[in-house]
């Protein structure tokens, strides 16, 4: 009944190949972003911000950068987390060798820096594909964490490898206050969703499903294989790049490399997987399951125990979060590989014919 | 020259420990195209098992026989790898027949973190020994032909040895019995395997039995020298290099391309890791698999990656 596309004529080429051709689509997202710009600010306490919020906009825009290698351009990736630390660490350089650096310019150019190491981990999927490649991009991480952890020169001889910003600020705003932060990575990712919208329904983004599809044929109706594999890579890693400098900058403010070990790289596979593959929707509820999942969990968990009058010890608690973490994704995987960007689109579909389903 | 030698014969025990558990990823990948992540877990799983029960057997009886109770622990852990191998045919495998690579990759992530939870909650999530009673000290060897002899570590040759034997006999499992055979053919093509009457579900439970049994072989060798601790579960990050340079599909592969990065590990974190540092040795053994893989995208002895459009 709301959500139905009756009466909706397009009439210019414009119109028919908006992000959104759904006036209700259109609008509901404009109102959630509005919500989370507007409102959010007003009701979160400080816990909410830094234990949820900002987590959850710098890992859903992590997603949205592997989804766009994974999901996309059909790429199988291990190595996210190593193009976070090297955008983390890039933007720290950039930031504390180059005076007067902005903040901003800082975090892309970690960005653009991480673009260049995805070319050069890429040029392996040009050869090898599937798993080969997907351990191919653990030499990324592998090579990564070694290199940040001993080659000072990156961390301004520090000595654990471990290195901190102390103040951000743009264009004289200081981002000090949970609620500043929060709105300056909502700009980040709303802007960044919006280009990775674009770039897929652009030709870029079809040669890279063509690819996904079947990189021998693509190749037969005249995709070239190299450009758009490592432009899947370069963008990628862009995106990944730049979440993993605001990871560092204004999720953590002091950060080793260890925040960014393979343990991160398969946080953001599952995300991908969870969410939806190939779905920009989807990386965001991936983003959001899998942030929430583990604070439910440790308050949950406790909770139930203290119910039936035993007391799990916390070392239980982290071995049951495993235990339950690893069914999920096996659930989903075998219920739903589409993911939960599939169950909101069937939803959609429920939604359009409802209350009369005839 | 001695001390070359004395770090090669290191590279070469250390990759045959690499081949033991790569062996459990081809041996699953072989026979079901499912790229097992869950490996190092079963290896944490299976020597986590076998610690533990030798433990509660040798209580049990006292502390009389040793063997006895590892014997005991050993038949134990086996089952508890049935009971792995089974439910993970059950619950998982079964209902993902004919799925992607790709999907079947990341439901063995889960399985992974399942199976480390699991082993953590029953056998608990400190540190443990296994005490087989493999010898620990080293002997010299060559003393005539080097100054100083030849540092061995006995450890290390029993567990290249019995690493050695099991190829041998999974080899002549793969080749020469029906069950072998009809593992092959599940490798190739479930629907075309299922229709000429190769009941699947038992054939995978079988699988991951062996590969299991390989996991407990490799996690009591890996745990006798390291302890039983989670960091084992890791292990599986270090033999990934080794069934990608050996080929995905290639037992002898896995021993050849474990010899390789054993041998690549010691001697570049011996003569290069100085100059630049140290601590080379695990993204060294990737880098290595991956100009082989430029060269020969199907590792060294996999079969021939064919594109149809």
């Amino acid at each position: 009944m709301l959500y139905r596309e009756n009466g909706q004529f397009k009439t210019t080429y414009a119109a028919d190949q908006q992000i959104f051709t759904i006036a209700q689509d259109r609008w509901f997202v404009i109102g959630v972003v509005a919500f989370a710009a507007l409102i959010v600010p007003m009701l979160a306490d400080e816990y909410m911000f830094r234990a949820i919020l900002i987590p959850f906009l710098i890992l859903s825009l992590a997603a949205l950068g592997v989804n766009l290698l994974v999901g996309f351009c059909g790429q199988i990736t291990l190595g996210a987390g190593a193009f976070m630390a090297v955008g983390a660490y890039a933007a720290y350089n950039f930031l504390i060798r180059i005076d007067g650096m902005p903040l901003v310019a800082a975090l892309l150019l970690g960005g653009l820096t991480s673009a260049g190491m995805g070319i050069l981990f890429g040029i392996p999927s040009l050869r090898v594909r599937g798993l080969y490649l997907a351990v191919a991009t653990l030499a990324a991480q592998f090579f990564c964490d070694w290199a940040f952890l001993r080659i000072k020169w990156f961390t301004n001889d520090s000595s654990s490898g471990s290195v901190s910003v102390s103040e951000l600020s743009m264009f004289g705003w200081v981002i000090d206050s949970p609620a500043e932060k929060y709105l300056f990575c909502l700009g980040f990712i709303v802007l960044f969703a919006l280009i990775a919208a674009n770039l897929t329904r652009a030709t870029i983004g079809r040669q890279w499903m063509a690819i996904r599809d079947m990189d021998v044929a693509a190749e037969v109706i005249g995709i070239r294989p190299m450009y758009s594999k490592l432009s899947a890579f370069a963008v990628s890693s862009f995106f990944v790049g730049v979440a993993g400098a605001l990871w560092g900058f204004v999720h953590l403010g002091s950060w080793e490399p260890a925040a960014f070990s393979v343990d991160r790289s398969f946080q953001l596979l599952f995300m991908v997987i969870i969410g939806g593959m190939g779905s920009i929707l989807g990386s965001f509820f991936g983003a959001a399951f899998i942030v929430i999942l583990p604070i439910f969990l440790n308050q949950f968990l406790p909770a139930i125990g203290s119910l039936v009058g035993i007391t799990i010890s916390t070392a239980a608690v982290s071995h049951a979060e495993l235990i339950i973490f690893g069914s999920l994704i096996v659930f989903f995987l075998i219920v739903e590989p589409h993911g939960l960007a599939r169950l909101w689109a069937i939803a959609k579909e429920k939604l359009r014919l409802w209350p009369f389903p005839h | 020259m001695g001390f070359f030698i004395e770090t090669l014969i290191g590279g070469l025990m250390a990759g045959m420990l690499y081949s033991l558990v790569a062996l459990g990823f081809v041996l699953i990948f072989k026979s079901s195209g499912v790229f097992n992540f869950a490996q190092g877990a079963m290896v944490l799983f299976a020597a986590l098992a076998m610690a533990r029960f030798s433990e509660w057997a040798n209580h049990a009886l006292g502390g009389d026989s040793l063997l006895l109770a590892n014997l005991i622990a050993f038949v134990g852990a086996g089952l508890a790898m049935l009971f792995v191998a089974w439910a993970v045919e059950r619950f998982v495998l079964r209902k993902l027949v004919n799925q992607e690579g790709a999907t079947l990759l990341m439901v063995t992530l889960g399985i992974t973190y399942v199976l480390e939870g699991v082993g953590q909650t029953i056998f608990g999530s400190e540190i443990y020994n296994i005490d087989v009673g493999m010898p620990k000290e080293p002997v010299m060897m060559l003393e005539s032909m080097f100054e100083g002899g030849i540092l061995i570590n006995k450890e290390d040759f029993i567990a290249a040895l019995i690493a050695a034997v099991l190829v041998g006999l999974l080899t002549l499992f793969f080749q020469k019995t029906p069950v072998g055979r009809a593992l092959r053919a599940v490798a190739d093509d479930h629907q075309a395997a299922q229709s000429i009457g190769i009941p699947l579900n038992r054939i995978w439970v079988i699988v991951w039995l062996v590969a299991g049994i390989v996991a407990l072989v490799a996690g009591i060798i890996w745990g006798s020298k390291l302890g039983v601790q989670f960091s084992l579960a890791t292990v599986a990050l270090r033999a990934l290099p080794v069934v990608i340079l050996g080929g995905l599909t290639s037992v002898p592969g896995a021993i050849v391309g474990g010899l390789i990065i054993g041998v690549g590990e010691k001697l570049s974190e011996v003569y290069i890791g100085p100059m630049v540092g140290g601590g080379i040795e695990i993204w060294f053994a990737y880098v290595l698999a991956l100009v082989f893989l430029l060269f020969r995208p199907q590792g060294l002895f996999g079969e021939k990656i064919i594109n149809r459009v």
